[in-house]
């Protein structure tokens, strides 16, 4: 009768749409001792308020989720937990105790044990030794005894339920295998308080369900488990208890079973988010139209046309020819045939030279590689593809570059000090935005995007998707090339959905979403 | 799984580097049987004495995830200053004295690129660069550039003292091997067993692997890396003196250069230049290859104007196939 062992392809389908009973919520863990509790925590950085008063209370065998959005506090309060950051203010109790003047160590030996988004791991040793060693740092050995390092190796992955190669070289394992070694090498530290910072991310379906079968079962075990997460259904199938911070503040904290969708959003963004179908006034005056356009091997025969407000997406399995096109358009690798007509005029693409000429701007699908300078500052990203409208005879003009750059950082609402710092410091949707302001400050006619959220969170998404519903009014063709389909049923007016390289289906998106 | 791990160690790095020793030294001895002979040992392992002391020094460094190209530049301050004192200020004969000062010598040097890197936080390849400048240019301004060729009698004593002498029976020539060939195979010996089975060996790994979460874990990274600097300058003070009482010469250039040599060997050798991979195993057969390759070419008939071109071409070979294997490891996560 235990809700939370059921599988979980099953909880998928339910996690995300109904309010049917959840795991958690008749865990009854009322009784169980309270692990942790924060009262009033306060930090600051210079002038920065990354938390302002935050409470929190975690029991033992209970998962308790941190959420909130990009830069709201929950990495800070994690380092507050664990002895890194000494809070202004504020009382940390563990175990009914107060503790003053925590520092890393003191939070170690009290076992609490955090899972950093990186692990914290060193890719170059075995697996056995990524287990034991930080054990055998703290207990100031001098020597190596392999033997030993294996049988903790060993003990670590059967209290888990890890079934790894203890000699396999880290650096051979995926990214679940690593966060696995993570987690055993908390256990054999006596974790009491396991924390994980943002552990889904990088995870395929399938591996978030192993993590969550192996936390379920360290819960068992009568380990307090804190997970950051923003993701509403991870959150509905794994946590027992919730709280939300916003802007470094407490918000609300309870039981799973007190939040739905609609209090959820709220919470973390303050606005009552709800967001609304995009549905445009209608219009005959055609932005964009492809006729027959090929390429073989890739996609063919594919014909669409948009009209002014129209947001189209483009849709369809992996290889199904949805990304293909969208290279094909900005001419990375052009078409082969076909008609392409540009606010009523035949343009030619061949190269991605002609598509920039044609106004054309395209938001790849790895922004990380493909799309931004991580390095560089956000100003130098922004005017990465409109450099040339700067020059001036020899000499660039700085200040009308500033300008520019300022400019999207407010209209964008970007949220950085200033243009200076490297992009690699923002968050997804943060660094999202930046590629878009680098496009935007091109002016485009057509702008085409390759899952333009997928890594950014609820806020921060909703802000993108109004940013984009904008520049469509203004009669700027958008096409959202994703296979997130509920986020294209709510923003596009016209779906294109793609199979084996050809167009199976254009509608003009009237059905309802729950029909599907 | 088992026969996988019996093909991932067929195929791993120093197997390769001992198939490419076997089949240069079948190609060799087919063309000169004079090279199937115990002197080809005894050749060798003369000739690999001051590689394999440096690549000593430099792998616990790249280990680290540091570079030391100083060591040349410290090695010929090591040996030049004792040999400067001994032969114009004060006749000390003694080999205690050499070998001490050019340790202390190394020492000072080492915990100067410690300090440039764990402190200051230079990125290593400047801060040794910076060192070896200053070595090189502190000794050559204020002691300026002589050659000493005689040895004082206590270090012209060890010159004297072989482990081995040989007589081939082939061409009757004789072949000896010195003593101070003991130097490096001990701290072979002594670092494989530190890196393996000392907290500062892994210690060593882990900070070459990851220096945040070996900071979070509790190990002290400046300490760590000061002790792999420290150690480089060290042991290259007493490689140079060993070079000093083998070559009859101690001049303020001689080593200068040797660094990319050396470098090339740790990494034909297994040795990441990203660091926290690799051993002596793979060092001392990388070692190996690269001295048989030099000493033998003309054996090959292959005229030494061609020598560097050559070597420079097992380099790149090298380095072309642990690259290789490294790709193939990473790869592996993909799957
Ligand atoms: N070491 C620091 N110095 C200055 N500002 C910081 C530091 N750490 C975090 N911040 C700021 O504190 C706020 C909260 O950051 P963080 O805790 O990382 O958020 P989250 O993990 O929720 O995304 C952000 O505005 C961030 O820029
Ligand atoms: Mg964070």
């Amino acid at each position: 009768m235990n809700e939370s062992e059921t599988p979980y392809g099953s909880e998928t389908v339910w996690g995300f749409f109904s309010k049917k009973e959840r795991p958690g919520q008749n865990m009854g863990n009322e009784e169980n001792k309270v692990f942790l509790k924060l009262k009033g925590i306060k930090k600051s950085f210079g002038g920065v308020h990354a938390l302002r008063g935050v409470d929190l209370e975690i029991r033992e065998g209970e998962i308790h989720c941190l959420a909130g959005e990009n830069g709201c506090g929950k990495s800070t309060l994690i380092k507050a937990i664990s002895g890194v950051h000494e809070p202004d203010e504020g009382e940390i109790w563990i175990n009914g105790e107060k503790v003053e003047h925590m520092k890393p160590i003191d939070a170690i030996n009290r076992g609490i044990q955090v899972i950093y988004q990186d692990f914290a791991v060193f890719p170059n040793l075995t697996v056995a030794e990524n287990i034991a060693l930080n054990g055998e740092v703290k207990n100031r050995k001098k020597f190596v005894n392999w033997k030993e390092i294996h049988q903790i190796a060993e003990r670590g992955m059967a209290q888990v339920g890890a079934e790894l190669d203890p000699d396999m070289p880290l650096e051979q394992l995926p990214v679940a295998g690593k966060q696995m070694v993570a987690i055993c090498r908390a256990i054999v530290n006596d974790a009491k308080l396991l924390i994980l910072d943002e552990p889904t991310t990088a995870l395929t379906e399938k591996e978030v369900g192993k993590l969550w079968e192996v936390l379920r079962g360290l819960k068992k075990k009568g380990i307090a488990i804190m997970i950051v997460n923003h993701k509403l259904d991870e959150i509905y199938q794994i946590a027992d208890s919730l709280t939300i911070l916003r802007n470094g503040k407490y918000i609300s904290s309870g039981k799973i079973s007190e939040y739905n969708d609609a209090r959820f959003m709220k919470d973390m963004t303050g606005r009552d988010l709800v967001e609304t179908k995009y549905d445009p006034a209608p219009s005959d005056e055609e932005v964009f139209r492809v006729d027959h356009l090929t390429l073989k091997g890739r996609f063919e025969d594919v014909s669409f046309s948009m009209n002014k407000g129209d947001i189209l997406g483009l849709t369809g399995l992996l290889g199904s020819g949805r990304g293909e096109i969208g290279e094909a358009l900005f001419g990375i690798t052009p078409p082969e045939s076909g008609d392409i007509y540009l606010n009523g005029k035949k343009i030619e693409i061949h190269s991605v030279a002609d598509a920039i000429k044609n106004k054309i701007g395209y938001v790849p699908e790895d922004r990380l590689t493909q799309g931004l300078f991580m390095e560089r500052s956000i100003e130098d990203n922004t005017i990465a593809s409109s450099i040339r409208d700067y020059f001036h005879g020899m000499s660039l003009n700085e200040k009308e570059m500033r300008e520019a750059s300022e400019r999207w950082l407010k209209d964008l609402s970007i949220a950085a000090p200033s243009i200076d710092p490297p992009v690699r410091t923002l968050s997804g949707g943060n660094a999202q935005k930046v590629v878009i302001a680098k496009w935007l400050n091109t002016h485009p006619k057509l702008f085409i995007l390759n899952g333009p959220t997928v890594g950014v969170d609820v806020g921060a998404k909703a802000e993108i998707h109004d940013i984009l519903r904008g520049l469509a009014k203004q009669g700027i063709g958008i096409i959202i090339i994703s296979d997130d389909l509920p986020e294209l049923l709510q923003n596009c007016n016209k779906i294109v959905i793609m199979n084996k390289g050809k167009v199976r289906l254009v509608t003009d998106n009237k059905i309802d979403k729950l029909s599907l | 799984m088992n026969s996988k791990k019996k093909h991932a160690w067929l195929t791993s790095n120093q197997m390769i580097l001992v198939y490419i020793i076997a089949v240069f030294s079948l190609i060799v001895g087919i063309r000169q049987p004079a090279f199937w002979d115990f002197a080809t040992v005894l050749n060798t392992m003369r000739a690999a004495i001051f590689t394999m002391c440096f690549a000593l020094c430099e792998m616990i460094v790249i280990i680290s995830g540091g570079i030391d190209v100083s060591f040349p530049a410290i090695g010929c301050v090591a040996m030049y200053v004792p040999m400067y004192i001994i032969n114009r200020v004060a006749p000390i004969d003694n080999a205690w004295f050499a070998f001490g000062l050019a340790v202390l010598i190394g020492l000072a040097f080492g915990l100067l690129n410690g300090f440039l890197v764990a402190i200051l936080n230079l990125p290593p390849l400047i801060a040794t660069l910076a060192t070896s400048s200053i070595a090189s240019g502190g000794v050559v301004t204020i002691l300026g550039t002589r050659e000493f060729t005689v040895l004082p009698s206590s270090l012209q004593a060890i010159y004297n003292t072989n482990l081995i002498t040989y007589t081939s029976p082939k061409t009757g020539f004789q072949y000896v091997l010195n003593v101070l060939v003991l130097v490096p195979i001990i701290v072979c010996l002594l670092i494989a067993w530190m890196l393996k089975y000392t907290m500062l060996g892994r210690g060593l790994y882990v900070i070459g692997g990851n220096k945040t979460a070996a900071r979070v874990a509790g190990f002290n990274v400046k300490k760590l890396q000061f002790a792999a600097y420290v150690w480089s300058g060290v042991f290259v003070g007493v490689a140079a003196m060993i070079y000093n009482i083998l070559m009859h010469s101690a001049t303020t250039s001689a080593l200068m250069g040797d660094e990319m040599i050396t470098i090339a060997a740790c990494v034909i050798g297994g040795v990441r230049i990203t660091g926290g991979h690799g051993g002596v195993g793979g060092v001392v057969l990388s070692v190996i290859l690269i001295t048989l390759v030099q000493n033998n070419l003309n054996m090959l008939g292959i005229p030494t104007s061609w020598q560097r071109f050559v070597v420079g071409i097992v380099l790149l070979l090298g380095t072309i196939i642990t690259s290789w294997q490294t790709k193939r490891s990473m790869k592996m996560s993909q799957a």
